[in-house]
């Protein structure tokens, strides 16, 4: 009886393919706009997860200030100083490597070319702590950083759009008002979760960077790297009593600078791409039920189209439930139908955007289930009324009707 | 004599209200016994459609008694009435009212659906009473590929698909020629003494009501004739 019922409703959807097709668009829509953004949600929190993952977990950060800003008013801040940097250097045990870092955007200039990137200044170290490898040619050496000297290696980005296919060794470019020989490339590491391009970036020897670019000896931040299976809590309060103490802070006096985990910064990364992710679901969810008013809407018009119809059904033998079924099985199908386009759509502009921005395709099975069950009850609660009128309607008055 | 098998017992039925107030029956009287063919004669608005409809359980009266099967019909509730109807009532309209785009073995099966048949067995008895109104071999066509005459066979083959007590046509020939008519009728007749199955059947013409046991006449509301044959002296 049922699959008689639903065979009815899709042959009904057939016949007014045109229609039909009209009245799923909304539901199509509001399911395909849910499933891409959960799904491309998803993604990008699981791209941020593995990027930091890639970082390592047993990477801690130091700072001069909480990456959130989220400062309380007894915290003032000071600038992280060479100093610090050498006595974290020398005075801790399990870790693998310490490496400070001073950054700024600005423009890379070689021969007719130009581009805006990452100028990063660093010390040997770095490639440890932030897991980069060179592609070709070498790092620079202790005694250049500590020389100063006017060397760099560039990321894969600017090797492509500056030297193309060709050789970019001993090529010297112009990095803002200073300019530096190419002594190597680093292996490429793709789009951040947020779709950074963390290969458009030049690196070079710290004190290089502090000289001739930032004018200053500032550090903007300090990687720990802690060796494999040692404490990440161990090493968080190591390094602060070492800053604590380098800094002359008093026991009992605030810290004036910020040391995190990797999965602490990770955590606070991802709430925040979560949180959108909701919002945009909910926006999606409007258009849904917007879907939903259009089923209830084409299908008083079927029910009075087919008033006839319905006459004829309850003088043979019909009972009311069994109209009632018939219309809301067939807005139900409909409605499902149009969810089921809506799943495929979704899933394939998520494709879509993850092939686009590198981020991982992440269809969830609850999230497809739930919207096909939403679908469902969206056909069933607005197809409802017009349904029960088609069931109430008065034998000899439907049969009447032209 | 047995109990008829339907009865009315001073049924009015009213529309309207007051002075615009129109008695479709004017306390009509009437029994048909099981078995019966029954034709009902009368001009136009003189409530033959409305007796019908309330035989037929589609309907009730304002006021009297509907009895059928034993029961006050008319007491009965909307789904009471449509389980009667299930049960024991075919339909033959004069506007054939088939499901359009649907075959005509689709049609037939209808009310078997209702009633909650299993399909290969709801294949077959509509394949039987489409070969008994004579159209096997036309099962798959739709009505708008059948002529008049072939869609009221198949209005026919789906009122008797059921095996219902009664029939209620109200002009089963009214929209088709005298030879159709005739044929239909040949085919009512038939069903009536070889089945024993009782029809109530409303027609204009003379030639039609013929075929009946007896012909009920009614004139604005009322019945002036129950057509019982005179018995001879
Ligand atoms: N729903 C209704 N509302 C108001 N009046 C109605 C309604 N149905 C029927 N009538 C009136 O009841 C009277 C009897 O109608 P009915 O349909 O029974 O006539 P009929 O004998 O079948 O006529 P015909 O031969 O033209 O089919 C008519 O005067 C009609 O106008
Ligand atoms: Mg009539």
């Amino acid at each position: 009886m049922l699959w008689e019922t639903v065979r009815l409703a899709l042959r009904s959807v057939r016949r007014n393919a045109l229609r039909s097709i009209l009245t799923l668009l909304g539901i199509v829509i509001g399911v395909a706009a849910v499933i891409a953004m959960v799904t491309i949600g998803s993604g990008t929190t699981a791209k941020v997860r593995d990027d930091i993952a890639k970082l390592g977990s047993n990477l801690l950060v130091v700072r001069a200030a909480r990456p959130d800003r989220s400062g309380t008013a007894n915290f003032t801040p000071r600038r992280l100083e060479q100093k610090d940097l050498e006595a974290l250097g020398t005075e801790l045990n399990d870790v693998r490597a310490v490496s400070g870092e001073a950054q700024t955007q600005l423009r890379l200039v070689y021969g007719s070319q130009n581009t805006a990137a990452q100028a990063t200044g660093t010390d040997t170290e770095y490639f440890t702590a932030r897991d980069w490898t060179v592609d070709l040619g070498r790092a620079f050496t202790d005694g250049e950083v500590r020389s100063g000297a006017g060397v760099c290696l560039i990321g894969q980005t600017i090797r492509s759009q500056f030297f193309g296919q060709g050789d970019p060794l001993d090529e010297v470019i112009r990095v803002g008002k200073t300019s530096c020989r190419v002594i190597g490339t680093l292996g490429s590491k793709g789009y951040t979760g947020f779709g950074q391009d963390q290969d458009n970036l030049v690196l070079m020897p710290l004190t290089t960077f502090q000289r001739r670019i930032a004018g200053n000896r500032n550090i903007d931040t300090i990687y720990v790297s802690v060796r494999d299976g040692a404490s990440t809590a161990q090493a968080v309060s190591e390094v602060t009593a070492i800053m604590r103490e380098v800094r002359g802070i008093q026991p009992g006096g605030d810290d004036n600078f910020d040391v995190r985990d990797m999965t602490q910064i990770a955590d606070a990364m991802t709430s925040a791409t979560t949180a959108m992710t909701g919002m945009l679901g909910a926006v999606a969810g409007v258009s849904l039920l917007v879907g939903g008013i259009g089923i209830m809407n084409i299908m008083l018009v079927s029910v009075t189209e087919r008033t006839r119809e319905i006459g004829i059904r309850l003088a043979i033998g019909a009972h009311e439930r069994h109209i009632l079924v018939q219309f809301l099985v067939e807005a139900t199908v409909l409605s499902l139908l149009g969810g089921l386009i809506g799943i495929a759509l979704g899933l394939g502009l998520a494709g879509g955007a993850a092939s686009l921005l590198a981020i991982p395709f992440a269809p969830s099975l609850t999230v497809v289930v739930i919207a096909v069950a939403f679908s469902a009850l969206i056909g069933m609660v607005f197809g409802f009324f017009p349904a029960l009128r088609g069931a109430r309607l008065n034998p000899i008055d439907a049969l009447r009707h032209e | 004599m047995a109990e008829p098998l339907l009865s009315f017992t001073e049924v009015w039925k009213s529309y309207g209200q007051g002075e615009a107030q129109v008695h479709a029956l004017a306390g009509v009287d009437l029994a048909i016994r099981a078995g019966e063919f029954v034709a009902i004669m009368g001009p136009s608005g003189s409530g033959k459609s409305t007796s019908m409809n309330i035989i037929g359980c589609l309907d009730t009266p304002t006021s009297g008694r509907h009895g059928f099967l034993g029961v006050d019909a008319g007491r009965l509730d909307r789904s009471q009435r449509a389980v009667l109807r299930n049960l024991y009532i075919g339909f033959v309209f004069q506007g054939y009212n088939l499901l359009p785009r649907t075959t005509a073995a689709e049609n037939v099966e209808l009310p078997l659906i209702y009633r909650g048949v299993a399909t290969t067995e709801r294949r077959k008895a509509a394949m039987n009473a489409l070969a008994q109104v004579g159209l096997a071999g036309r099962e798959h066509h739709t009505p708008a590929e059948l002529s008049g005459g072939q869609q009221q066979r198949v209005a026919i083959a789906r009122a008797i698909v059921t095996r219902p007590t009664l029939l209620v046509a109200d002009e089963p020939t009214g929209n088709l020629d005298t030879q159709r008519s005739h044929e239909i009728m040949e085919l009512l007749t038939g069903l009536n003494r070889d089945e024993g199955l009782t029809i109530a059947m409303v027609t204009h013409e003379g030639d039609i009501a013929a075929y009946a046991d007896r012909t009920i006449d009614f004139l604005d509301g009322k019945i002036v004739s129950h057509g019982f044959v005179e018995e001879p002296a």
